[in-house]
Formats: structure tokens, C-alpha cells, sequence
């Protein structure tokens, strides 16, 4: 085989690496390098340098360090039964892509991940040294986010939170029978354990943080952006329920910043058992916003999977207004009464515009007028509240409230 | 009228001079005329303001949140922001306007102002293409930028740089503002064009490579990358002409993998796994101790590993006099691996120790190896194990005491006291006796020192400590007292001193 150019593997080696969804750059630790020999900073909140079509921020140089792998994940472009091209990038070449890169202001640092060759603890550790290469040998300290062999050492696992802001290890599928038949070489209680490894060591900083005596020294940092993790949606037979649920344990066990849902998408060379669909793009966009109401707006698990129809939700209308369509007793509330928490819960406004609100009516009582000035669109917060001068009447309680939020009937492509 | 004269358009310093001394002169906002200093006025005739130099007769006080929205707004291009700025101070001073009051429309002229600047600066920061210049003498190297802020927000967006790229040389040059740093001091000078920068840079391919391999055809969603990335930038972004023929092939690209005919798996698959079957590990022993840790760590008897990370063997001497049998794993100990180690574990080594008894000299186990909790937002809450499955895990805690042969058993609480028993008891029944079991060694049954922590009232928390301490002493004198393996032990019967 040819000995292929730098193009050539970042060609390969990015492909492999785009349907992890995770681009995330924010959250960690401050820092500059004012003062030093070094590179980089990371200021708390992240940087979108570009977009692709698809949507899907460029934040991070996203890539595998080689795509051949020993397991067999069905899902999973680079899975060892898939005819795609391999390649494999030398940990010199990464550290000096990324700086190349990093230098020219097209990332925020580096995303890597890789296919488990050798063995699981040998691919950890060449991902360990680009991490170090990078902070040690160039001062880097842009952002840097490592995938983590769930099935490697927890030593490495420690070493890797040393010099990584931001450590994932993925879920993939929701349920331990998903994961039998499609990942054989995975297992989730391997991955839960990963993930408790990580918590243990984020909890022990915090302990050292809290507990040190002089205020200004600061305990060495361990994976200061905290761990994520992705969920592949649509793939194997998960209700959106089992999706939820299957989040809110980890997010409670783990102190996860974020879950990812991933749309499964066709891959070239797709396995037999999991034929290539049409990326389920809206259900994945349902979920995140399912997501965002757990950890933004109060909801409980419970609270948003009660109106999902056989454990899915709706695809027409947002999970938040579904469920005050379906709990329509609660409303209309008084957006000059309501508490910030009751505000959130009223479709339509967000913790911007709540917290707009709870501070515009400190000088006046809130019209209908009033609150179209503070959020972007009246149309579907009218029907649950009330305001001076403005009750919905019989508004909230028509049978067919759900018809007005419905986009308007659009024809079926022919051709999917 | 009076003409109050800026020196640039982006001067914050003397916008704020001229309007502190307007506003001690309890001058309106329309009699101003806010013009830059050099600027053709419509209103020859009209005096230029000096500020008067003696200070005001009462100070003047306006929030910081004021002064940080007005010096962003500065840098927007709107004309009017130098009088409307003038105009919300005058009625923040007079108070008939409050910060917070986002229905009024000046305030909300002013937040959206501020927004537009902000998304600015941040884009600036995301934007920005640095392209390679050279190497300086001093061997440092050198970069530049050409870019087209929306608002005149170079001199806000700048420093980030400075902060990012301290060892580096660079300018960003823009039609307004051209920012230099040369490792001492950023400097600001007039803008520039286009053609101060050079047209490419090597690294360039790559990055459109990058840019090309990343995009997943299967998911276009276009609105979504405009929203965030308006066309407006996509002129001085190397990648952003790739964007078109990306479009417009992912349709048949998404197309043409749905259609691949199935291959024939890669044969390294197969190999590997043959490979792999034939490296399999043999089923631990249930014989030793390792064997019966490593089988625990597997154990998928029942449901409760499907949640929980790790199930969690007991620990400790293998010849150990006292066992410790505690309910199971809770958040920590799930977490950690380990058993009895989170705030009960401590109250518990706390106590054993008052009491004379040494945790690192017994072996301190659960009666389920697996965490049962709820989540609830950040935390997992415990679940009492059922029956079920005290009984299935019985399994691991009868092997675990075959091997340790304990003189001893504390159970701590009720599912403790069911996994040594294998029958439900009441502790008040059994508290405070210690009594030979089936298969050897003696139990004592006590409260879960979870118990303890939870109890509101503490006068009663006192009491129940003092039982608790008083349970353990009981264990201390009783294995003070036994000599180990006098228990109702067969064959074994030669004494172990530990």
C-alpha cells in the first residue's frame, strides 16, 4: 500500500470520526497563556469556528488517531467487519495538525478518539501521549478532549484527566441487551464503570478544592470540563422513554455535563442487522429539548416520558408544549404572579425570558404588549397565561389547541 | 443647541466626559448634538460643549451594568447611539427609567445594541482566519488577518487574542481598525484592505479537507449552519466555498450509501474473532478467593447490575475473626468500588473504634454487591433491596463466608441480618444476643449506622449512638472472649491468631 499524504489520512481519519456528536469547548477551567512560552486559552465559554451543512459545529479538530479497531460494533463505521478504507496518523502528525490549526484560528483545540488496536490499555496510551506532547512539549492550552477507552486500565484513566479538559465515554446504546447484540466486545456495566472512575477523580478534586487551607493553591486539575458521554438514537428498538430514563441515571450517577443524542445515520458499508435509514433527525431533536427541560426547566424524567405515547414522544409539537396540552388544568397561569419555576413551565419562554419577566414586572404590571416585548413570539405562550388586560378565555381549553401549533401539511416526498 | 464633539467613533472615554458634564449642567438631551470631531455638522452656528472643570455639586452615580452596556454600544454602527445613550442616562439620573425595565424602549434599544455587539466580538473570535507571513528575527511567527466586522468591535475583540496567541506576531487588519501585536503591546491604527494580507497559506488545504470530511451528507440541515454562520462572513472563511457543492451532492452521496450493496464482512473480523474465542478466560473458580471476587464482578443474577457501575465485593483479611455484613452499596461505594466508605461507612469507623475493634482487621462486606437507586436531578437516591434480592446475592455472601470463616457477624440492619439468616427478622427482637448461625460463626444483629444519621431528633440520635456503641462493644468482648475457630467448627479447629 502507497504510503498515503497527510490530506489523504485526515480524509479517512476525520470521516471515522464525524458521527460522534459531541463538539463542546466550554466549561473548563480559565485559563491564557500570558506570560508563558505556550499556546492557547480556554475562557469558560466555547467557540463555534465553523459550521458545516449538516448543522453540527467545528469547534474541536475532531479525529480518530487511526480508524482500525479489534471490535465489532455494528453501529460503528470503523467496526473490524467493515470494508473502509484505514489509515493511521502518528501521534507527531496530530499534535502538529492541531497546532497548525490551533495557530491559524480555525479550533479551540482537539477532539481525538480513536479505534481500539492492540489492545484497549495500548490504544489509551497513544492517546495519552498526544495529550501530553501537546500540553508538555508545546505549553498547549487550548481545549483537549479524549475519548475514553472504557475498557482501559482506570490509570490511564487517571493520567488522561490530567492533561484532558473534558473526558467522554460512550454509552452508544440505551439498554445492556442493545449493546449485547450490537457491540459483542462491549459491555455497559465496563462503561459505568469508566464513568465512575472519572466521577471518583473529578470528586476527589472537589473534596481537595473545598478542604484546602490556603485559598489561593489549587489542587491539580482533573478533567476540568467534566465527562460526557453520546447515545446513538435510533438504531436498535430503544423507546425514547428507555432513552430518557437511561439519562437521567446518568447524569444523577455520573455528574455527566452533557448526554449526546446521536441520530443513527447511514454509514458506507453498513452491517447486515442495521440497514441504513434516514437519520431519525427530528426524534433526536426531541429528545434534546426533553433533555434541556430535565436539566434546565425543572421537569422530571417522570413529568416528560407521562406524555409520551408508548414511551415515544411527539414528533408535531415540542415535549414542553405536549405536556401542557396534556396538563392544561395547571394553566392559564398569571405571568404577573407566577413564580421564575412556574414561568418555565409556561410553553414558550425560556429562562431568558423568565427571568426578563420576573424583573420587568418589579416596575409595572405586564400586559400582553409588554410580555411581546420580552419574548421572540406570542403565539404559543397566549393560550397559557394571563396577563393585564389579557385572559385566553375558552382559548386553552379548545379541543383543537394542538391544530394551532401544527405546521402546515406539506407533501410527501415520492422519493424516500 | 450645543454640539458635543467625539474625537473618534468608538469614544467611549470622551462620551463619557462630555456626558458627565452635560449632565451636571442639567442639559436636555435634544438640545445636544453629538457630532465626531472633524465631521461635517448641520448645525454650523452651534457652540462646542466644554465640560466645565469643577466637579458637580453632587455626585453622579450610575450602575456599572450601565457603563459596561454603554461602552459596547459605542462600538455599534447605529448614528443615534451617542444621543440615545445621552438620552437613557438623563432619564436613569432623573429616575423615570430603571436598567431592568426591558418593556421600555429605549432600554430595549439598548439591550439589543449590546446583544448585536456582543454576537460581534464573539464572532470575530470565531471567524477570524490567521494566514502564516514568515518568521520575524527574533524567530517568531508571524500571522495576519483580514476580516469584516458587522460593528466597529476590533478594539473589544482584540485582547482575546493577545490572551490566546501571546507568542506569536500578528495583525488583524479591518476597514476601520487594524490590531497589531508584536509581543509587547497591542496597537490599534487606521483599517486597511484586503490586500494587506496574503491570499493563502499552506495549512489552508487541510483545513478545507478537514471541513469537507467532517460534514455528514445523511444530515443536511442548512438553516441550522446559516443561523449560526451567516452568509454575510462567509466571503474571508477559506472553508466557505466548499458549502455550495456540499449541498448539492449530499443528497445522492446519503443516496448512494443507502443503496451499497451489502459486502462481504472484512475477513480481519473473522480472524479476530477466532482470535478472540481462543483467548477467552476460563470461568473463575468459585475455590478461592480471587476466583470468587472476579465471578462477583461478572455477576448478572439479577437486574440490579444493569444500573449500578460495579458491584462491590467485600474487603479485608482472608482469615478475618469479625465480619461485617452491611446492606449494600450506596452512591459512593458504588462509585468507588468499596464497601462502607461513604458517610455511614465513616460513622461506622468511628464508632468501631471507640469500641476497641479494628476495621482494617475484619472483613467488611454487603449483603447485596449492587447499588439500587432512583435518580432524582443530580443525585441517586438508595432503594431499600427487596427479598429478591437479599436472597439471589445470599449466593455471594455464603461463599464469601465459607472462605473468611468469621468468629463473628455484625449484620447492620434488617436486609443485613436476612442476607446471614436467609428469614426476615425484626431487629428489636434479636438486638443485643449473640447467637451461633447455620455454617458456622456467631451474629450479632444492629441498627445500619445510615440509621443514625438520618434520625431529625437528637436526643434520639444520642440514644440510639449510645445502643449502637454498646451493640459493638458487646462484639469486642465477645471475641475477646472466643478463641477463633471454637465456634461450631469442624476440622478447622486450630486457632488462628489475628
Amino acid at each position: 500500500m502507497a504510503r498515503r499524504t497527510l490530506i489523504q489520512k485526515l480524509e479517512i481519519l476525520a470521516d471515522a470520526a464525524k458521527y460522534d456528536a459531541s463538539c463542546a469547548s466550554s466549561g473548563s477551567r480559565k485559563r491564557n497563556s500570558v506570560g508563558t512560552n505556550g499556546i492557547g486559552s480556554t475562557e469558560g465559554m466555547g467557540i463555534c469556528h465553523s459550521y458545516a451543512p449538516d448543522g453540527r459545529c467545528i469547534s474541536l479538530l475532531k479525529i480518530l488517531l487511526t480508524n482500525f479497531c479489534i471490535f465489532d460494533c455494528r453501529y460503528c463505521i470503523n467496526r473490524s467487519s467493515s470494508n473502509v478504507q484505514r489509515e493511521r496518523f502518528s501521534v507527531e502528525e496530530v499534535v502538529k495538525l492541531t497546532l497548525d490549526f490551533y495557530k491559524r484560528n480555525y479550533i479551540e483545540g482537539l477532539f481525538l478518539s480513536s479505534g481500539i488496536i492492540r489492545s484497549p490499555n495500548y490504544t489509551m496510551e497513544q492517546l495519552l501521549e498526544v495529550a501530553r506532547s501537546l500540553r508538555e512539549d508545546h505549553g498547549f492550552r487550548g481545549y483537549i478532549h479524549l475519548k475514553t477507552i472504557a475498557e482501559a486500565d482506570p490509570e490511564l484513566i487517571r493520567l488522561a484527566g490530567k492533561h484532558a479538559d473534558r473526558l467522554s465515554v460512550n454509552v452508544e446504546l440505551p439498554s445492556e441487551q442493545g449493546l449485547t447484540h450490537y457491540a459483542p466486545e462491549k459491555s455497559g456495566q465496563t462503561i459505568r464503570k469508566a464513568m465512575a472512575d472519572i466521577r471518583y477523580e473529578i470528586d476527589n478534586v472537589k473534596d481537595a478544592k473545598a478542604s484546602r487551607i490556603l485559598k489561593r493553591a489549587k489542587p491539580p486539575a482533573f478533567a476540568p470540563g467534566g465527562q460526557s458521554t453520546q447515545m446513538i438514537v435510533g438504531a436498535d428498538a430503544s423507546s425514547d422513554a428507555d432513552i430518557l430514563n437511561s439519562s437521567a441515571r446518568l447524569y444523577a450517577g455520573y455528574g455527566l455535563k452533557r448526554v449526546y443524542y446521536s441520530a443513527y445515520s447511514p454509514v458506507p458499508d453498513a452491517s447486515a442487522d442495521l440497514p441504513p435509514i434516514r437519520p431519525p433527525l427530528i426524534r433526536e431533536h426531541r429528545l434534546y429539548q426533553a433533555d434541556w427541560m430535565f436539566r434546565f426547566y425543572g421537569f422530571t424524567t417522570a413529568e416528560i416520558t407521562s406524555v409520551a405515547d408508548n414511551g415515544m414522544l411527539d414528533l408535531d409539537v415540542d415535549p414542553k408544549l405536549s405536556w401542557a396540552l396534556r396538563n392544561r388544568g395547571l394553566f392559564p397561569m398569571d405571568i404577573n404572579r407566577a413564580s421564575y419555576k412556574e414561568l418555565l413551565r409556561i410553553p414558550g419562554l425560556g429562562p431568558t425570558s423568565a427571568k426578563r419577566i420576573v424583573a420587568a414586572r418589579r416596575h409595572t404590571r405586564l400586559t400582553l404588549d409588554d410580555l411581546g416585548r420580552i419574548v421572540r413570539s406570542l403565539k404559543t405562550v397566549r393560550p397559557f397565561i394571563t396577563a393585564s388586560g389579557w385572559s385566553p378565555g375558552k382559548l386553552t381549553d379548545t379541543a383543537d389547541l394542538k391544530q394551532r401549533f401544527l405546521p402546515a401539511p406539506k407533501q410527501l416526498d415520492l422519493f424516500t | 443647541m450645543i454640539a458635543a464633539e467625539l474625537e473618534h467613533e468608538t469614544d467611549f472615554g470622551g462620551w463619557r466626559r462630555l456626558a458627565r458634564g452635560l449632565l451636571a449642567e442639567a442639559i436636555a438631551p435634544d438640545a445636544v448634538d453629538w457630532k465626531i470631531q472633524g465631521a461635517p455638522s448641520d448645525l454650523l452656528s452651534a457652540a462646542t460643549f466644554q465640560p466645565s472643570a469643577a466637579k458637580p455639586a453632587s455626585p453622579m452615580r450610575v450602575s456599572k451594568r450601565f457603563i459596561d452596556l454603554a461602552r459596547r454600544t459605542i462600538c455599534h454602527t447605529d448614528p443615534q447611539r451617542f444621543a440615545r445613550l445621552y438620552h437613557i442616562l438623563f432619564r436613569l439620573q432623573a429616575r423615570t427609567l430603571h436598567i431592568d425595565q426591558v418593556t421600555d424602549d429605549d432600554i430595549r434599544w439598548l439591550m439589543s445594541c449590546d446583544k448585536a455587539v456582543r454576537r460581534d466580538i464573539h464572532k470575530t473570535h470565531a471567524f477570524v482566519r490567521f494566514r502564516e507571513t514568515g518568521t520575524d528575527p527574533d524567530g517568531r511567527e508571524t500571522f495576519a488577518a483580514w476580516f469584516e466586522p458587522t460593528h466597529r468591535t476590533l478594539e473589544l475583540s482584540a485582547p482575546f487574542f493577545q490572551r490566546r496567541f501571546p507568542n506569536m506576531d500578528w495583525i488583524i487588519v479591518t476597514p476601520d481598525r487594524t490590531a497589531c501585536w508584536d509581543g509587547r503591546s497591542l496597537r490599534f491604527s487606521e483599517g486597511g484592505q484586503r490586500s494587506d494580507v496574503p491570499p493563502d497559506d499552506a495549512v489552508e488545504d487541510q483545513w478545507r479537507t478537514y471541513f469537507r470530511s467532517i460534514f455528514n451528507p445523511a444530515r443536511l440541515k442548512i438553516s441550522a449552519m446559516t443561523s449560526e454562520m451567516p452568509r454575510k462572513y462567509w466571503k474571508n472563511l477559506p472553508e466557505a466555498d466548499l458549502i455550495p457543492e456540499l449541498i448539492a451532492t449530499a443528497p445522492t452521496r446519503a443516496r448512494s450509501m443507502q443503496a451499497q450493496p451489502l459486502l462481504a464482512p472484512n475477513p480481519l473480523a473473522t480472524h479476530l474473532d477466532r482470535q478472540r474465542a481462543a483467548q477467552a478466560a476460563p470461568a473463575p473458580t468459585l475455590e478461592t478467593f480471587a476466583g470468587i471476587r472476579s465471578a462477583i464482578s461478572a455477576c448478572q443474577r439479577c437486574p440490579l447490575c444493569k444500573d449500578a457501575s460495579q458491584s462491590v465485593s467485600g474487603e479485608g483479611p482472608e482469615d478475618a475473626r469479625l465480619m461485617i455484613v452491611g446492606e449494600q452499596p450506596g452512591d459512593q461505594e458504588d462509585i468507588a468500588g468499596r464497601p462502607l466508605m461513604g458517610p455511614a461507612g465513616q460513622l461506622l469507623d468511628t464508632m468501631l473504634a471507640e469500641a476497641g475493634l479494628d476495621r482494617s482487621a475484619a472483613y467488611v462486606t454487603n449483603a447485596v454487591k449492587h447499588f439500587k437507586f432512583t435518580p432524582r436531578g443530580k443525585r441517586r437516591m438508595h432503594q431499600r433491596p427487596n427479598a429478591g434480592e437479599i436472597d439471589t446475592c445470599r449466593w455471594w455472601l455464603d461463599l464469601e463466608r465459607q472462605q473468611v470463616q468469621p468468629d463473628l457477624i455484625i449484620a447492620l440492619g434488617a436486609s443485613a441480618a436476612r442476607g446471614v439468616l436467609g428469614h426476615s427478622v425484626r431487629i428489636s427482637d434479636v438486638r443485643g444476643k449473640i447467637q451461633p448461625v447455620p455454617g458456622g460463626a456467631s451474629l450479632l444483629v444492629t441498627v445500619h449506622p445510615a440509621y443514625l444519621l438520618r434520625l431529625p431528633d437528637a436526643d434520639r440520635a444520642l440514644t440510639e449512638r449510645q445502643h449502637f456503641a454498646q451493640d459493638l462493644r458487646m462484639a469486642r468482648s465477645f471475641l475477646d472472649g472466643a478463641v477463633k475457630g471454637t465456634n461450631c467448627r469442624e476440622g478447622n479447629g486450630a486457632a488462628k491468631v489475628t
